[in-house]
Formats: C-alpha cells, sequence, structure tokens
C-alpha cells in the first residue's frame, strides 16, 4: 500500500518531468490562435509544415542549426584534442612548469568564466573577431574540465605499455595516438558528449559576439526570436523542440556514456 | 566542478621535481633511459620538448585567453572610464556597489535562491534518488530517464518553453490550474516561476548523481541497520546519508556556483524584472558591462561574484565535507 503510493508519486513526479517536452511537440504542431484556445490543445496538431515554413522565413532556423551544429563538431574535436593531449602531458612528464600549469587548470575550474566577459570582449573587438565564428570557437578551446578528467585517465595508464613503445622505437606522439589514446575511448567518448553539450548550450558568449542573423546558434536565434515585436509562439515551439532533439536522441541511444558524460567523472572513485 | 581527486600511489606524482637547475647546460635533455630516481615512476620521461608538445597548446591558449584576461579584468575593476578618459579608481567600483539597489537586489535574489531552492531541490534529489534505488520500483529504468530528461535539454530552449506556458492570458499553466496568475509579471510569482524552472531542469540531475552515490552503498549495510532493529528512514538518516556525505556536498556545491551565475533562465524568461525581482548578479553584469558599457564596474561585480563562489564553496567544504563529527 505505502509502495504503492511512492510508485504513484515517483510516476507523477516524472510526467511532470516529461510533460513540458510532450507539450512542446503539441505547440510545434498548432499554430497561434490554436496554441492559447480554451481548453489548450492536448494532442499534436497539423501546422507541423506551416510552423517550419514560418519559422524558416523569420530566421532562417536551418541555417541556424547548422551553424550551431558545426561549430559545436569544431569546438568538440579540437578541444576534446587539446584537452587530452595537455592531460597527458600533465600524466606521464615531469616537466618545469607542470605544476604551475596543473594550478591554471584547477584555478579554471573554479573561477567562474564570467569574470573573462570584459576583457575577453575587448579583446576579440581589438582583433576584429567580434561577429565571427572563430570567436565562439578559439577562446575557450583550452577545457580544464576535459584536461582534468583525461588526466585523471591517463594516470590509471601502465607505465609498462608505455615502455614497451619506447623499446619498440615509436616516438612520443605516436605513443600518444597509437597505443594511449585507443585505451581511453570511455573517457574520450564521455568527454565528447559533455563538450559537445556545453557548445551546443552555450549562451552569453555567443550572445554577446554574434550581432548578424546570419551566424546565431541556435540558444541566440531562441533568444532573438522571443525579442521580437510579434512573437510567434508556435514557431518558437518548434525552434525550442529541434534545440532540444539531437542531445535527446544522443541521449537516448547512449545513456550510459551520456550520464557519465555529464557527470563527467564526478563520481569516479 | 572539480571531480575529486584520488589519492595516487603514482610515486612523485604530487612532487614537481626540478630536473634541470638553471645552472645546467641548456638543451640537454635527461635521456629517459637514465636510472630513474627514487621516486619517480619509471616511464615518466624527463624530456624538455616532449611534454610541451603536448601541453603546449593548453598552456598557450590559458595564457592568452585566461591568465592575461584575468588580470585585466581585476585592474579594470580598479577604474574608471568617464568621458573615454581612463583613471585609477582605487576601490570606488567595489563601494559603489553598496548603494547601489540593483546591485543589491541581484544579490537577494540569489540568496533567496540559495536558501530556499538549492535546499528544497537537493532534498528532492535525495527522496528521489532513494526511490529510484528501490529494487521495488516498477518501471525503474524508464522513470530513471524520465527524471534525467529535462538536464539534457538546452538552457534557453525550456527557458522559453516555460515562457510560453506561463503565459497570463491563454498560457497552459493558468489555462489548467483555471487562474488568472501573472506568472512573469509580478514580483513576488516571477520568483517562483524562475525556482520551478530551474527546480525542474536539476533535480533529476542531481537525483541521477546522488543515485550513483547511493549505488555504491552496500546491500549488508541496510540488512545489518535492519537487525539491529532500524526503521527505513532511521536507516537512511543515520547509516546511508553520512555516507552520502561527498555526493551531497558536490551537489550543493554545483547548485550554489550555478545559482551565483545563473544567466540564461532569468534573461529568457523575465529579463531580470519586474522590478529587478529576478534580476542575477551575473544578468547584472551584462546589463552594466555591454548595455551601459561601464566595463570597471561589471569587471567589479564579476570580482564580487568570484569571491562569493569562493567563499561558498570554501564554507560547504568545511561544514559539508568534514568527516564523521
Amino acid at each position: 500500500m505505502k509502495r504503492a503510493l511512492v510508485w504513484l508519486a515517483a510516476v507523477a513526479g516524472a510526467a511532470v518531468s516529461v510533460i513540458p517536452f510532450y507539450w512542446m511537440v503539441v505547440a510545434a504542431t498548432h499554430d497561434d490562435g490554436e496554441l492559447f484556445a480554451s481548453p489548450p490543445p492536448f494532442l499534436p496538431g497539423g501546422e507541423l509544415m506551416s510552423n517550419l515554413v514560418a519559422l524558416e522565413s523569420t530566421i532562417h532556423f536551418s541555417r541556424v542549426m547548422a551553424t550551431s551544429l558545426w561549430t559545436a563538431v569544431v569546438y568538440t574535436a579540437l578541444s576534446a584534442l587539446v584537452s587530452a593531449m595537455c592531460g597527458y602531458g600533465l600524466a606521464k612528464y615531469r616537466f618545469r612548469g607542470r605544476g604551475l600549469l596543473l594550478g591554471t587548470v584547477l584555478a579554471t575550474m573554479m573561477i567562474p568564466f564570467q569574470v573573462l566577459l570584459v576583457p575577453l570582449f575587448q579583446m576579440m573587438a581589438s582583433v576584429g573577431w567580434v561577429d565571427s565564428y572563430q570567436a565562439i570557437i578559439v577562446p575557450f578551446l583550452a577545457n580544464s574540465f576535459g584536461i582534468f578528467l583525461m588526466r585523471q585517465a591517463f594516470l590509471d595508464f601502465p607505465d609498462e605499455l608505455l615502455e614497451s613503445g619506447r623499446l619498440d622505437g615509436a616516438g612520443d606522439l605516436r605513443i600518444f595516438y597509437g597505443i594511449v589514446l585507443p585505451c581511453v575511448r570511455p573517457q574520450l567518448g564521455a568527454l565528447v558528449i559533455f563538450t559537445f553539450m556545453a557548445q551546443w548550450n552555450a549562451f552569453i558568449w555567443p550572445l554577446l559576439m554574434l550581432n548578424s542573423e546570419e551566424r546565431f546558434t541556435v540558444p541566440v536565434a531562441l533568444n532573438h526570436l522571443i525579442g521580437l515585436s510579434h512573437v510567434d509562439y508556435a514557431g518558437l515551439m518548434l525552434g525550442a523542440f529541434l534545440a532540444t532533439l539531437p542531445l535527446t536522441l544522443v541521449f537516448l541511444l547512449f545513456q550510459r556514456q551520456f550520464v557519465s558524460g555529464l557527470l563527467g567523472g564526478a563520481l569516479k572513485g | 566542478m572539480k571531480p575529486r581527486m584520488r589519492p595516487r600511489t603514482n610515486p612523485g606524482a604530487s612532487l614537481p621535481t626540478s630536473p634541470a637547475s638553471p645552472g645546467s647546460s641548456p638543451g640537454a635533455a635527461v635521456p629517459a633511459a637514465l636510472p630513474a630516481p627514487a621516486g619517480t615512476a619509471p616511464a615518466v620521461r624527463r624530456s624538455r620538448t616532449a611534454p610541451w608538445v603536448f601541453a603546449g597548446p593548453a598552456a598557450a591558449l590559458f595564457l592568452v585567453f585566461f591568465a592575461y584576461p584575468l588580470a585585466a579584468s581585476f585592474v579594470q575593476s580598479l577604474q574608471t572610464t568617464d568621458g573615454g578618459v581612463t583613471r585609477w579608481a582605487g576601490a570606488e567600483q567595489y563601494t559603489r556597489m553598496l548603494d547601489d539597489p540593483s546591485f543589491l537586489r541581484s544579490l537577494a535574489n540569489v540568496a533567496l535562491i540559495l536558501v530556499v531552492q538549492v535546499p528544497v531541490m537537493i532534498g528532492l534529489a535525495l527522496a528521489l534518488a532513494y526511490v529510484l534505488n528501490q529494487s521495488w520500483l516498477r518501471w525503474r529504468a524508464t522513470l530513471r530517464t524520465a527524471y534525467f530528461l529535462p538536464a539534457v535539454t538546452t538552457l534557453v530552449a525550456y527557458a522559453v518553453v516555460f515562457r510560453v506556458l506561463l503565459k497570463t492570458d491563454g498560457g497552459a499553466v493558468n489555462q489548467i490550474l483555471g487562474t488568472q496568475v501573472d506568472w512573469l509579471n509580478d514580483p513576488f510569482w516571477a520568483r517562483v516561476a524562475l525556482i520551478a524552472s530551474i527546480t525542474w531542469r536539476w533535480a533529476g540531475y542531481n537525483a541521477i548523481i546522488l543515485l550513483a552515490g547511493l549505488q555504491a552503498v552496500g546491500r549488508e549495510q541496510y540488512e545489518a541497520a535492519a537487525i539491529d532493529g532500524a526503521g527505513a528512514l532511521t536507516t537512511f538518516l543515520r547509516v546511508i546519508l553520512p555516507q552520502l556525505r561527498p555526493v551531497v556536498l558536490f551537489c550543493s556545491i554545483t547548485s550554489t556556483i550555478g545559482t551565483l551565475q545563473l544567466f540564461d533562465e532569468p534573461l529568457v524568461l523575465t529579463g531580470g524584472g519586474p522590478a529587478d525581482a529576478t534580476l542575477t548578479p551575473i544578468l547584472y553584469l551584462y546589463q552594466v558591462g555591454f548595455r551601459q558599457f561601464d566595463f570597471g564596474y561589471a569587471a567589479a561585480i564579476a570580482w564580487v561574484v568570484v569571491a562569493l563562489v569562493g567563499g561558498l564553496s570554501y564554507l560547504q567544504f568545511r561544514y559539508l565535507g568534514r568527516e564523521r563529527p
């Protein structure tokens, strides 16, 4: 009896978690008139195509999605590479400045990045990078969280394997790409998911950097849509739905990796 | 957030040995074949160039895009610009905050969230994690997925959805409740809406972290407590919760930091209004720095947020993180 009540409460709570997603689908397939009618619609409607067309004509949303996608892919690839290499250097080499670098990594994790906004903005302005793609990709490529995650992974990597690689005459880089990197695929996968998601969701920095509509990423575009004098709510909901769709699909397909990516090894050990 | 460091058996990992004293001949990299000094793992190489091939790109990026702007931001916070002329201002920008009702309002707003929303959400997440860990729970895997789903949504996208759901005229929430609450334009209800949205987004996320912590607790501990005659609640509070302390600490610190940096949701939901009722320090920083272009003041606000993040993290570490009393 008690268990049944707890179960019901758990199901009700789960419904609260999921309903906004369902409602997004419902809202994205009605027009504004139906959306705010009384009673509100509870089932998906038939206006998906016309909403798509409207959204496309207001802000060219397919281009927005494409921009978000390719900038996030480029950012993720470069950032994961930089992080993995730096993590490896910190884990497997002794060198001068290592302590300072490790300290910097820890500091960037603890210092809110917003403190950098004003000087970074001025730096971007002075090199003419405002309203450019590189401005949203380059400054945050060194990801302290990723470096730390990869360093932890490489610390666990057996030194004997490195040694045997060296005896075989492999150079440092060759050992890294050929032997080490393939062994940390799970952590690398988690890092890639985490990094991609962070970039896909990034808002305040792209909002500051991107001024022209043809360079908007998804969050900036949604924020732009809600600020228009005439808000097309159905289109907005369709945009929010499309913004959420890729990550939701990846999450449903790769739940384990996704969760470990989001938790980012917080519980490792 | 910083993952916990595990104690390492890797000797020398924490000892930055200095391989070459300034006087030694430059460029003479210590050969790897040299017998490693005691306390250094054998395969750990002492080379001059190789480590920088790996660490160099990140180090350069940190120097240009972290160290420099960090220093610049601090200098800026001690300056003021009037009519294009920048002059030294000392602590002026910082004392200015004390008489700035908007800034004080923004601090009070996040304080309210820290005192109300964070504990409620973590309590909720704990209860959720406990329930989701019960083997008798039907549809357990599906329920876990459902609770985690909000953590996958883009912040701006979910804020947009809540904004439309909470629309005063014809919004789904008002329609279903049969009310005419002006959710986003009334100071009280706007705060409620903001707190409810954040809780929706993050409660499940924290529950999944806590659940992972719960799963590390052995079954035999529940059984031992049951044999000693402890009820479910006593077992949880006295036996399980103390072991979860590091995980609860992690959730509480990340939530605190997240609250202090709140920006996306208030900007999209309410724009910080009405009458600054949902203004947050970072949103205010954004307005001051990039609407009024008062860079010095914006930098000073940022440093206050840095200090708050550091201070509150330290306090939580100190009081939640200590071992059993």
